[in-house]
C-alpha cells in the first residue's frame, strides 16, 4: 500500500508525497539557532525579523520553523506576536508554519494563531506516555501534523537501536491511541554532531541514516526529519566546511529516506560543487569510513577557513529601476526595507513632500487598487501595501510640517468620519478604509457600527469633519445610506459623502443616493481607492473633481433611466387615461371679481419686504440653514446675522432712495380644457378663443392610486359645461437695477447683495400678488388667513406654476403668456431668445384655483407625447425636442 | 480517515441516517433566511417582542432573534423550504454567537436563541418527515463566521493585533453548539467561513463538546471564496482551506455565499477533486445587481447549477443570499435527473 502524502497548508497547500523532493524547513527564525534573530526579537524589531522570514521563503523554504525559546523572552507572547505578524505577510504566510518549542504552552500559543495546517515541533515520550498522548490529542484537535522526537523517559536516543525503539513506540501510540493519520507523523531520530573527537560520536550521522531507512521501511506513511546544522557543530566559524558537511549530510540522509529537514538554505553548498578532497573527507566522517576521518577533516578544514563566506546575497534587480519604479515596487510587494531611502530620493527629486505623496506614492497605491480590484492581489497584501505607504508618509511628515510653516499654512489634517449605517454590523471593510486613510495622513473619526443617521450627522457637525464615509454590507443598508444623504441635505450640509461596502455600487450611488444630496457623493470600490478619492475631493481643485463625479453620475442615471424606460413608461394614451380625476359637478368655481388684464404700477417695497422668504437668500451666499434658525446657528450663525443685517441696511437704502421699482401685471380669463390644452376666451360669452396654452403630461408609470398629471387637468373641460377660469401673472422687482449696480460696480459684495435682494423681492412680489389674487382680485379664497411662514410652506389653495419649471417645463409657453398680458409694454420685462426674462429679478406664471391642483414634476416623456405636443403647438418635432431635451426619455438623435 | 472512526466508539446514528440518503441521491439544502424575512416587512417591535422591549440597542436586523420573538415567522419560512423540497434546513442562527450578538448587547440570550431556533426547525422537519418517511428531513445547526477575524488585524498599523482570539471564539462557538444540540440539531454546519482560523476554533469547540457529551453529530463545513482571487478573505486557496479543516472526519465540505453558481464552480471542482467527504454548494442567486439585490431567478440559477450536476461534483445543493423556496424547488426538481458525486474515502493524490 502506498502511504498517504502529508498535506500541510499556509495560504497555499503543501503536499509531500513519497515522490516529492526533500522538503526544506527554514530555520533562521529561531532564537536558539540565530543570534541575529534573537536580538531582533529582544529589541522588538519585528520588521527586520519578518525580513528574515521572507528571506527564508525566497530562499526556498517550504515550511517555516519559528522558535522563541529563550529565558529572557516571554516566549508565549513572542510566538503569538510573531506568528500574527507572519499572517499579515502573504508572501511568508503562503507556506505552512512549524511551531517549535520545548515548552508546551508556547506550542499552544502558536497553534492558536494558525489558520493553516502546520506542524508541531515537537512532542516526545520524555515525560511519559500519558503526557505524550494528551499532547498528541490536542495537536490533532488543532489540526496540525506532529514531530515526535526520539526521546523517552530514559533520555534521548543516541544509537541506532534506541532510535528505532522510541520512534516505533511513538508511531504506534499516535496511530493506534490518538487516531493520527500516519502521514501526519514526522519522526525525528536526532541529528548529533560528528567529528567532535569523542569516540561515541563517530556513528552519530551513520546511525541517523540507518534509523531513517528503517523508519521509512517499517513505519508506513511516517516522515523523517532532522535539524541538519547540528551535525557540523564542531566546525563553527568555518562556513565553507560547514556548508559542505550540510550538503553531504543531506545528500546521504535523503538517500536513506529523510524527507524533511531543518536547514538554512543559505548555508548549503551545492553537493556537486564541493571540492573533491573536501567532500571525501566529509563523507569519511559522516559515514564513519575511517578511524582517522576526524583528524583528516580537521587538517584540510584549516585551508578552507578564510576561503570564502556564504553566497552573495541575491542581486535585487528591481533596485536598479527609477525611484518611481522602486517606490511602486515596494508598495506593491509590501517591502519596507528601502522605502525611506527611496522616499528621500523622491523628495529631493520632486522638491516637495506633498508631490511625492500625490505623485509616485499614490501612483503605486493606485496600481495596488487595480490589482486588488482585478483579483490579482488579495486583502492582506493590500493591507501590507498600506503599511508601506504609511511608513513613507511618516517619513515625509516632518518635511510636510516644515513646508507648511514656510507657507504659513495653518491648515490641519483633513478629518473624515466613518460609520457603518444603522442596522448593519459589518465593519471589516470600513476599518480597513479607516486605517488606510489614517496611513495617508487623514484624521479618522470612526463611529463604529449600527450608527443612526442623527448620530452620524451630529458627530460630523460636532467635529467639523471634511468628509463623511458610510459603509454597509447588507442590502437594507443601501436605503439607510439614502436616508443619510436626504438628512444631510435637509440639514444643509455640504460635506462630501463617500459610499462604500460590499453591496454598494456606482450605479446605485448614482441613481439612488446622489440625487438626494447636492454636494458630492462618491462611491468607492475598495479601501485602496478611498485615499485617492478623499484627496481629490479635498484639494483645491476638489470642486472640479466633484463636478466631474456629479456629471458622471448624472450620465449614469440618465443612461439607467433610458435603459429602463420600457418597463416604467405608459403610452401617452394610457397616461391620458390616468389623468387627475376631478369631479366638476361638485366643484364650486369662483368667478374672478374682475376679468381681463390689470397692471400694478409701483408696488411698495415696504409691503413686499414682509413677504420675503429669506432662506434661499442665505443659500445664495452658500450659508446652509433655514431662516430664522440660521441666525442662531452654531456654525454659520454669526456670519448669517451679519449678512442679514447688511441686507436689511441695503434694503432700507433702496426703499429710501426708491432705487428699485416693482411692477406687475395679472390677467384673469374664462377658460376651458380642450384635451391636453387650455383654451383662453376673449370674454365670458366663451365664443371666441383668445389664445391657448399647451401642457405636458407625466408619462412614467405610477402607483395604482396616483394620477399621471398635467396642468390641463385642473381646468374644467368645455364639455362639462362648467365655467372655469385661469389666471396669469408677470412681476418684476428689478427695474432700476442697472443704475444701482453701476453705483456699486467696484464692490463685489454689494453687487451680489443687490442681485440677491432683487431676486428675493421679485419672489416676494409673486407671493404677494398671488395672495392678492386669491383673496381679492379673483377672490376664490377670500377668508384665507395665512402668515408668511405658511405661505412659504405653500399652504394656500391653488398654485402658481411657472413655464420652464417642472410642472410645465416648456419655456416657449412664456411667449404666449407675455403676448396675452402684453408684459413688455405693461411691465417692462422682455424675453431673451432663449426665453429668459430680463430683468432677471422677474417671475411669471399661471394661476390655477382648483383645490386639487398641486405642484408636480412632469419628468421624462415619450416620443408619442412629444409628437402630439408638437402637432398641437404647430411646430416640428425636432424643434419641440430641442426645447424639451431635459425631459426626453429617449435619445432624440436615434 | 477510516482510522479515525476507530477512535469514535460512540453511536453515530445521525451519520448513518444521513449518509444513507447521501449515497442514493443529491440532498437539497434550503435557501436564504434573510431574503425571506425581508418579505415580512417586520418592524423594530417585531424584533423586540415582549422579551426585549426594554433593550437599549435597536434590534431590527437581528434576524436570529426572531426565533424568540417571532417564531411563527421562522417556522413558516422553514415550512416553505420543506414544502419546496429541502432535505436539510438550516437553523436561524447565523449570528448566534455571543461575539456576533455583542453588537446588540444580547450575549446572554445566545443559548436560548440557538436552542429555540433548533427546536423550531426540528418541529418543522419532523412534521415533514412524518408526511413522507421516505424523504427524511434533517436540521442543520448553523454556525456563522461571527463578525471578527482571528487571523486578520483590523488595524493596519498594528498587523500583530487581533480583535478576537482562538479561545474567545472557541468559547462562543461551544455555547452556540450546546444550544443547537439541545434544540435537536441533526448535524452542525459551520458555514460562510471567511477566516479558516475561526472555523478551526469552531471545530475545536464542537469536538470538545462531543467529548464531554459522549455523543457526536455529523459536521458539515462550508467556506466562502470572496472574489476573483479564488481565495478566502483570510487568503487561503480552496485546497489549502480543505487541508486546514480535514483533521476532523467531516460529513461534507463545500462553499457558499459571495459568488453566484457559475463563479463558484472552479473552486467547487477543486474541492470535489480532492475531498474525501461529501461536497456541498449553496451559492448566491447570482452576483448582486447595482442595487445590491440578488436577482437571479430560479430558472437561471438552475441552469448554472446543472453544470455542477453534469460534472458530478456535488452531493448537497442549496442556496444562499437571495434564494427563495422557488429556487430551492427548481433545484429539487433538477437533481432528480442526476446521480450524486462518488466519494473516495481517501484524499485524492
Amino acid at each position: 500500500m502506498k502511504p498517504n502524502p502529508i498535506r500541510l497548508s499556509g495560504l497555499e497547500p503543501l503536499i509531500i508525497t513519497p515522490d516529492s523532493n526533500f522538503v526544506n524547513v527554514g530555520e533562521r527564525t529561531n532564537v536558539t539557532g540565530s543570534k541575529r534573530f534573537l536580538n531582533l526579537i529582544k529589541s522588538k524589531d519585528y520588521e527586520t525579523a519578518l525580513e528574515i522570514a521572507l528571506e527564508q521563503v525566497k530562499g526556498g523554504a517550504q515550511i517555516l520553523d519559528v522558535n522563541m525559546d529563550e529565558g529572557m523572552l516571554d516566549s508565549e507572547e513572542e510566538m503569538t506576536t510573531f506568528l500574527n505578524l507572519i499572517a499579515s505577510e502573504p508572501e511568508i504566510a503562503r507556506i505552512p508554519i512549524m511551531v517549535d518549542s520545548s515548552k508546551w504552552s508556547v506550542i499552544m500559543a502558536g497553534l492558536k494563531t494558525l489558520q493553516g495546517k502546520g506542524v508541531v515541533n515537537s512532542i516526545s515520550l520524555k515525560d511519559g506516555e500519558e503526557e505524550f498522548l494528551n499532547r498528541a490529542k490536542t495537536v490533532r484537535r488543532f489540526g496540525a501534523a506532529v514531530i515526535a522526537m526520539a526521546f523517552d523517559e530514559k533520555g534521548q536516543a543516541d544509537n541506532l537501536e534506541r532510535r528505532i525503539e522510541i520512534c516505533k513506540r511513538s508511531y504506534e501510540l499516535l496511530v493506534n491511541k490518538v487516531g493520527f493519520d500516519p502521514s501526519d507523523i514526522i519522526l525525528d531520530p536526532n541529528i548529533f554532531p560528528v567529528a567532535t573527537g569523542m569516540e561515541e560520536h563517530r556513528k552519530n550521522a551513520l546511525d541517523f541514516f540507518l534509523a531513517a531507512k528503517w523508519i521509512r521501511e517499517n513505519l508506513l506513511g511516517a516522515h523523517v526529519i532532522g535539524g541538519v546544522s547540528n551535525v557540523s557543530f564542531s566546525f563553527r566559524g568555518n562556513n565553507k566546511v560547514r556548508e559542505a558537511m550540510h550538503s553531504a549530510f543531506l545528500y546521504h540522509a535523503i538517500q536513506h529516506g529523510m524527507d524533511m529537514g531543518i536547514v538554512n538554505p543559505s548555508q548549503l553548498e551545492v553537493y556537486s560543487d564541493i571540492p573533491e578532497k573536501l567532500l571525501e573527507a566529509v563523507e569519511d566522517v559522516l559515514l564513519d569510513r575511517r578511524d582517522d576521518a576526524t583528524e583528516r577533516l580537521l587538517d584540510i578544514a584549516e585551508s578552507y577557513k578564510e576561503a570564502g563566506t556564504s553566497k552573495e546575497k541575491e542581486v535585487e534587480e528591481w533596485r536598479s529601476g527609477t525611484v518611481e519604479e522602486r517606490l511602486s515596487h515596494s508598495l506593491i510587494k509590501g517591502i519596507t526595507e528601502f522605502i525611506e531611502t527611496d522616499t528621500e530620493e523622491a523628495r529631493l527629486k520632486y522638491q516637495s513632500p506633498l508631490t511625492v505623496i500625490e505623485g509616485p506614492l499614490m501612483d503605486g497605491m493606485n496600481v495596488v487598487g487595480d490589482l486588488f480590484g482585478s483579483g490579482k492581489m488579495f486583502l492582506p497584501q493590500v493591507v501590507k501595501s498600506a503599511r508601506v505607504m504609511k511608513q513613507a508618509v511618516a517619513y515625509l511628515t516632518p518635511f510636510l510640517e516644515e513646508e507648511k510653516k514656510k507657507n504659513k499654512d495653518t491648515s490641519e489634517r483633513h478629518k473624515i468620519l466613518l460609520a457603518t449605517v444603522k442596522g448593519d454590523v459589518h465593519d471589516i471593510g470600513k476599518n480597513i478604509v479607516g486605517v488606510v486613510l489614517a496611513c495617508n495622513n487623514f484624521d479618522v473619526i470612526d463611529l463604529g457600527v449600527m450608527v443612526p443617521t442623527e448620530k452620524i450627522l451630529d458627530e460630523a457637525e460636532k467635529y467639523d469633519v471634511d468628509v463623511i464615509g458610510l459603509s454597509g454590507l447588507i442590502t437594507p443598508s443601501l436605503d439607510e445610506m439614502v436616508g443619510v444623504a436626504k438628512e444631510m441635505k435637509k440639514r444643509g450640509m455640504k460635506l462630501p459623502l463617500i459610499i462604500g461596502g460590499a453591496t454598494t455600487s456606482r450605479i446605485h450611488t448614482a441613481v439612488k443616493i446622489d440625487p438626494n444630496y447636492d454636494s458630492p457623493v462618491v462611491h468607492i470600490l475598495d479601501a485602496s481607492r478611498a485615499v485617492t478619492v478623499c484627496t481629490d475631493l479635498l484639494k483645491d481643485s476638489g470642486a472640479e473633481f466633484a463636478k466631474g463625479i456629479k456629471d458622471e453620475y448624472t450620465d449614469l442615471r440618465d443612461d439607467h433611466a433610458r435603459r429602463h424606460q420600457k418597463k416604467t413608461f405608459l403610452s401617452f394614451e394610457e397616461a391620458k387615461e390616468n389623468h387627475t380625476h376631478i369631479n366638476w359637478k361638485t366643484t364650486t368655481i369662483t368667478k374672478p371679481r374682475k376679468l381681463g388684464v390689470q397692471v400694478f404700477e409701483e408696488v411698495s417695497l415696504i409691503t413686499l419686504r414682509d413677504f420675503i422668504d429669506w432662506s434661499p437668500f442665505f443659500k445664495t451666499w452658500m450659508l446652509a440653514g433655514k431662516y430664522p434658525a440660521i441666525l442662531k446657528d452654531e456654525v454659520v450663525g454669526e456670519h448669517a446675522t451679519e449678512l442679514f443685517d447688511d441686507a436689511n441696511i441695503l434694503l432700507d437704502e433702496i426703499i429710501e432712495n426708491n432705487s428699485l421699482k416693482a411692477k406687475g401685471v395679472i390677467g384673469l380669463f374664462p377658460a376651458a380644457r380642450a384635451r391636453e390644452d387650455v383654451v383662453v376666451y376673449e370674454d365670458e360669452s366663451r365664443e371666441k378663443e383668445k389664445t391657448r396654452f399647451h401642457f405636458i403630461r407625466q408619462q412614467t408609470e405610477k402607483r395604482s392610486d396616483q394620477p399621471n398629471s398635467s396642468l390641463a387637468d385642473y381646468i374644467a373641460p368645455k364639455e362639462t359645461g362648467v365655467k372655469d377660469y385661469i389666471g396669469f401673472f408677470a412681476v418684476t422687482a428689478g427695474l432700476g437695477i442697472e443704475d444701482l449696480l453701476k453705483i456699486h460696480s467696484t464692490d463685489d459684495y454689494k453687487s451680489i447683495m443687490i442681485k440677491a435682494l432683487a431676486d428675493r423681492l421679485a419672489e416676494a412680489f409673486a407671493e404677494y400678488m398671488h395672495f392678492k389674487v386669491r383673496t381679492d382680485y379673483w377672490g376664490y379664497a377670500r377668508d384665507e388667513n395665512l402668515d408668511n411662514e405658511a405661505l412659504i410652506a405653500e399652504e394656500y389653495t391653488g398654485i402658481r406654476p411657472a413655464p420652464g419649471y417642472p410642472a410645465c417645463p416648456d419655456h416657449t409657453e412664456k411667449r404666449t403668456l407675455f403676448n396675452l398680458l402684453e408684459v413688455e409694454k405693461n411691465v417692462g420685462i422682455s424675453l431673451t431668445e432663449s426665453y429668459a426674462m430680463y430683468p432677471a429679478s422677474s417671475v411669471s406664471g399661471f394661476y390655477f384655483s382648483h383645490p386639487q391642483s398641486r405642484y408636480f414634476g412632469v419628468g421624462k416623456i415619450q416620443k408619442d407625447q412629444v409628437k402630439d405636443y408638437a402637432r398641437r403647438k404647430g411646430q416640428s418635432v425636432e424643434e419641440t425636442e430641442k426645447w424639451l431635451a431635459p425631459n426626453l426619455a429617449y435619445n432624440a438623435n436615434d | 480517515m477510516s482510522l479515525f472512526s476507530l477512535f469514535l466508539n460512540q453511536p453515530i446514528n445521525n451519520r448513518v441516517n444521513i449518509e444513507k440518503q447521501l449515497k442514493e441521491r443529491i440532498l437539497i439544502l434550503d435557501g436564504a433566511m434573510g431574503t425571506m424575512i425581508q418579505r415580512y416587512n417586520l418592524t423594530e417591535e417585531d424584533f423586540r417582542g415582549d422579551r426585549f422591549r426594554q433593550t437599549q440597542k435597536d434590534l431590527k436586523g437581528n434576524n436570529d432573534l426572531l426565533s424568540l420573538t417571532r417564531p411563527d415567522v421562522i417556522h413558516e419560512i422553514h415550512e416553505a423550504y420543506l414544502e419546496a423540497g429541502a432535505d436539510i434546513i438550516e437553523t436561524n442562527t447565523f449570528s448566534g454567537t455571543s461575539i456576533a450578538q455583542e453588537d446588540y448587547g444580547l450575549e446572554d440570550v445566545v443559548y436560548d436563541l440557538n436552542k429555540a431556533s433548533a427546536e423550531i426547525a426540528k418541529e418543522a422537519a419532523v412534521k415533514y418527515t412524518k408526511l413522507d418517511p421516505k424523504q427524511p428531513r434533517f436540521v442543520a445547526g448553523a454556525m456563522g463566521p461571527t463578525n471578527k477575524t482571528a487571523s486578520l488585524s483590523p488595524d493596519v498599523s498594528n498587523p500583530g493585533y487581533r480583535a478576537i482570539t482562538f479561545d474567545q471564539l472557541a468559547t462562543a462557538y461551544k455555547e452556540q453548539a450546546r444550544g443547537l444540540l439541545d434544540g435537536g440539531s441533526d448535524v452542525l454546519l459551520i458555514e460562510t467561513i471567511f477566516d479558516t482560523l475561526n472555523a478551526k476554533a469552531a471545530l475545536f469547540a464542537v469536538e470538545e463538546l462531543f467529548d464531554e457529551r459522549g455523543k457526536r453529530v455529523p459536521i458539515m463545513i462550508s467556506g466562502t471564496i470572496t472574489d476573483a482571487s479564488g481565495r478566502t478573505l483570510s487568503g487561503q486557496t480552496a485546497e489549502a482551506f480543505l487541508i486546514s479543516l480535514s483533521h476532523v472526519d467531516l460529513l461534507s465540505i463545500g462553499l457558499n455565499c459571495a459568488l453566484g453558481a457559475s463563479q463558484l464552480q472552479p473552486y467547487l471542482k477543486t474541492l470535489a477533486k480532492y475531498a474525501p467527504y461529501y461536497v456541498s454548494a449553496y451559492p448566491n442567486a447570482g452576483l448582486p445587481n447595482e442595487f445590491g439585490e440578488y436577482d437571479q431567478g430560479p430558472r437561471e440559477m438552475v441552469k448554472q447549477v446543472e453544470a455542477y450536476l453534469e460534472e458530478g461534483i456535488v452531493n448537497i445543493l442549496g442556496g444562499c443570499c437571495g434564494t427563495t423556496p422557488e429556487h430551492i424547488k427548481a433545484m429539487a426538481e433538477a437533481v432528480k435527473n442526476y446521480t450524486p458525486r462518488k466519494v473516495e474515502k481517501e484524499f485524492a493524490a
